[in-house]
């Protein structure tokens, strides 16, 4: 089916909704002009209703055929608590895209995609891709426990899959850098690595492939608002340089990342986060999210 | 309606209307400006001499004819002077409030040097305020379909212009928005204070009412390009404005705290983090706040910080009053609203504690020196004369160029050193064949009514270009 991508009509419709895991849900929403122009390593901007805020979150999968956009959205504030709180066939007041920088794909030979939580469901399209690219793609799959553990057999269709837990509760025991040494250990260096997921854990994973020279790529994911280059908010420093994570990123080599600086400034709303998650859990008498 | 005998009256002295209290007003974002009643409306409208040679509308940007629809108020029919001033803008409601009109119409009324000018940009919002809200408004006439296409990038001054005089004229027009609103700085520059949103929101909405397609959340450059683009449209024109902010480039900048004008702006305004938790969107404002810049964006930052309660609000510029580029006006508003300014003065470096928040701004003082390339003083930093002012917050309001990335994504299409797309001036036609531009992203930083005139001029220039044989 042909869809006109300028057409208005029934724009941002949650056309299919599953929940992975408590906290965890996957949306397949109407967007047709982001849907033909969506490669690996776009994101999108949602804002859920009037007065909500623009929340950025990586395109995990898109149809031109079908006019859709996936996103997967893990509940850890008031919004995406909110987004994970629609049903299908309900429609979210905005999405704009696709925004970024395309992950360049090329062949590598072996790449090794090391993701952490909701981050794996960030770094599948671009595994897909340098598999479609004639690559040998190798995955860590990285959680708090079972339950955070998502999208584990379709990064398996790609290649081989190592699943490590905080708790032991699914793989091995232990972080992505346990495994990430053990491979180098092996012999089994990859020729480059890809890494999204929490930043504590993108600065390990550099500082693990830092001293054997692999090329190390971070999805930055620092704070957003327009997304498309006016204001400044995101901005990271690579190679001591300035740049803006939502037009020049948010993919940056990682041994030239200041992770410490995004760490201090992912967390200047951190107060105003959990007073609003709070209020929003009251007054909804909502079960997920608080411990 | 009753016909009222035209009484010139110029000798009353120029109504300029009522304002809220500076200390009211300074802890609420309502408009600052009250507008007139009709009775106050028909008084001022009484002056108006109606000359024959209107000064006024050729001093006009977007040269409204201001006798005729100031005569129509004065016989209070309110929904005919609306309409008369659509013939030439469809953005009463906004030029009214926003545009500086003591430097165009007001600046060549007759009456200006004796008693005052007539107060036209109030009679201009009055009209415009009092349509909407009583039903007067019908969108003017359009033309029958021309089956021609025209893109408009960006949904900023410059290109509602062009949409809504080509659409006019009966081509289809489509307009591009990056963000989910419409207006551009309308939207997320210009503070509810001085420019509410329903204003905005009504007067883009004619557009759709007239039949131009508005799309939001495309930003072109990204989501498609501009050759894409020139496949599905005849004309495409681009008002993509200059939203990219100019650091400072001092040690620390990047400090929580520290915001560029358009971050803490488009926070405050489009996504209405004033209103949080209501709202989603959070802002952080500390005890002592700094702004640094003197045009209109540094007393819009300073004012809006002013109304989110911090202790102090300090404007840093590194030359004196006279050189400031920012309306007289709003600096007089900011001043009454209790905003500290600290002239020839520039910060030099930031400072922030373990959790990486600024502290403090180590600054220094300037002098005047020789003229620059802009006519103005440079400023020249004192030696020895460094201090320190305690911050927590501080707003980086020095410029703006063209967010480059059309530029950068559009093959051929010619752009100076500072990202500034080159268009021939008389035709607004960019190096590349269907490709116009105008307004801030050929300019630079300027203003709202420099870029509806450029729109105007624009659309002239497509329409001729439409209407060629074989076109």
């Amino acid at each position: 089916m042909k869809h006109d991508i300028y057409s208005t009509e029934g724009l941002y419709r949650i056309v299919e909704k599953t929940e992975l895991s408590p906290t965890v849900s996957r949306h397949v929403i109407y967007a047709p002009l982001i849907a033909a122009k969506a490669k690996a390593g776009h994101f999108v901007i949602l804002r859920a209703r009037e007065g909500g805020e623009r929340i950025p979150v990586t395109l995990v999968d898109w149809s031109p055929d079908n006019g859709t956009v996936t996103v997967i959205i893990q509940a850890i504030g008031k919004s995406t608590t909110e987004m994970n709180a629609f049903k299908q066939g309900e429609f979210f007041s905005d999405v704009a895209g696709p925004l970024g920088t395309p992950v360049e794909i090329k062949k590598w030979g072996t790449v090794l995609g090391v993701g952490g939580g909701v981050g794996i469901a960030e770094l599948y399209p671009i595994a897909r891709a340098y598999k479609e690219a004639g690559n040998k793609v190798v995955s860590i799959l990285g959680a708090r426990n079972k339950e955070l553990l998502i999208l584990e057999r379709e990064m398996a269709e790609l290649g081989e899959v190592i699943v490590t837990t905080d708790d032991g509760s699914a793989g091995k025991k232990g972080l992505v850098t346990d495994a990430m040494k053990e491979l180098y250990a092996a012999g089994q260096a990859p020729d480059a690595i890809f890494t999204i997921g929490p930043i504590i854990m993108m600065k390990f994973v550099a500082e693990a492939s830092r001293p054997h020279n692999t090329p190390t790529f971070a999805s930055l994911n620092p704070i957003m608002l327009d997304g498309t280059g006016m204001c400044g908010g995101c901005r990271v420093e690579i190679d001591g340089k300035p740049k803006f994570a939502c037009v020049d990123g948010p993919m940056f080599d990682a041994h030239l990342t200041n992770f410490d600086l995004l760490m201090k400034r992912t967390a200047a709303y951190r107060e105003d986060e959990k007073d609003s998650l709070e209020r929003y859990a009251r007054d909804h008498q909502c079960r997920i999210g608080l411990h | 309606m009753e016909n009222k005998p035209k009484k010139p009256t110029p000798s009353i002295k120029q109504n300029h209307g009522r304002h809220q209290d500076p200390l009211t007003r300074r802890s609420n974002f309502d408009e600052v400006a009250l507008g007139f009643g009709l009775e106050e409306a028909v008084s001022e409208a009484a002056r108006c001499l109606g000359c024959k040679t209107r000064p006024c509308e050729v001093a006009c940007p977007v040269n409204v004819k201001i006798p005729e629809f100031v005569d129509l108020v004065h016989k209070e029919d309110i929904g005919a002077a609306a309409s008369k001033i659509f013939e030439t803008s469809l953005f009463p409601a906004i030029c009214g409030r926003v545009c500086p009109q003591e430097t165009y119409c007001e600046n060549a009324c007759v009456l200006k040097a004796k008693f005052g000018p007539v107060s036209i940009g109030r009679l201009e919002r009055f009209t415009a305020d009092y349509a909407r809200n009583n039903g007067l408004v019908t969108p003017p006439p359009c033309a029958p379909d021309t089956g021609k296409r025209v893109a408009c990038v960006g949904s900023g001054p410059t290109s509602l212009a062009v949409a809504a005089e080509l659409r006019k004229l009966g081509h289809a027009v489509t307009v591009f928005e990056a963000l989910h609103e419409f207006g551009g700085v309308l939207s997320y520059g210009i503070p509810t204070f001085r420019l509410p949103r329903e204003v905005v929101r009504f007067e883009v909405e004619m557009l759709r009412r007239m039949g131009v397609r508005l799309l939001k959340n495309v930003m072109v450059g990204k989501s498609i390009t501009i050759e894409e683009l020139r496949k599905d449209f005849d004309i495409v024109y681009i008002g993509s404005g200059a939203g990219l902010p100019t650091p400072m480039n001092a040690p620390g900048e990047d400090l929580v705290g520290v915001y560029s004008s358009n971050e803490f702006l488009t926070r405050v305004n489009l996504m209405g983090a004033y209103k949080f938790p209501e709202n989603d969107t959070p802002y952080y404002i500390g005890k002592k706040v700094v702004v640094v810049g003197g045009g209109n964006t540094a007393m819009d930052s300073a004012r809006c910080a002013m109304r989110l309660g911090p202790e102090n609000v300090t404007l840093m510029y590194r030359r004196t009053k006279a050189e400031m580029p920012a309306r007289s006006e709003e600096v007089e508003n900011a001043m009454e609203e209790g905003i500290k300014f600290e002239f020839l003065t520039a910060p030099v470096e930031l400072e922030g504690d373990e959790k990486g928040r600024l502290k403090r701004v180590k600054c220094v003082r300037m002098a005047l020196g020789e003229p620059d390339a802009s006519g103005r003083r440079r400023p020249v930093p004192q030696k020895g004369s460094e201090f320190y002012v305690e911050a927590d917050s501080l707003v980086v309001a020095i410029g703006s160029s063209p967010n480059p990335v059309i530029q950068k994504t559009t093959p051929g299409l010619a752009a100076n050193k500072w990202g500034g797309i080159i268009v021939d001036e008389a035709t607004a036609k960019t190096s590349l064949d269907g490709i116009y531009a105008g307004g801030d992203v050929v300019r630079g930083g300027a203003t709202v009514l420099l870029a509806m005139k450029d729109g105007k001029a624009a659309a002239r220039a497509i329409h001729e270009k439409l209407s060629l044989k074989g076109n």
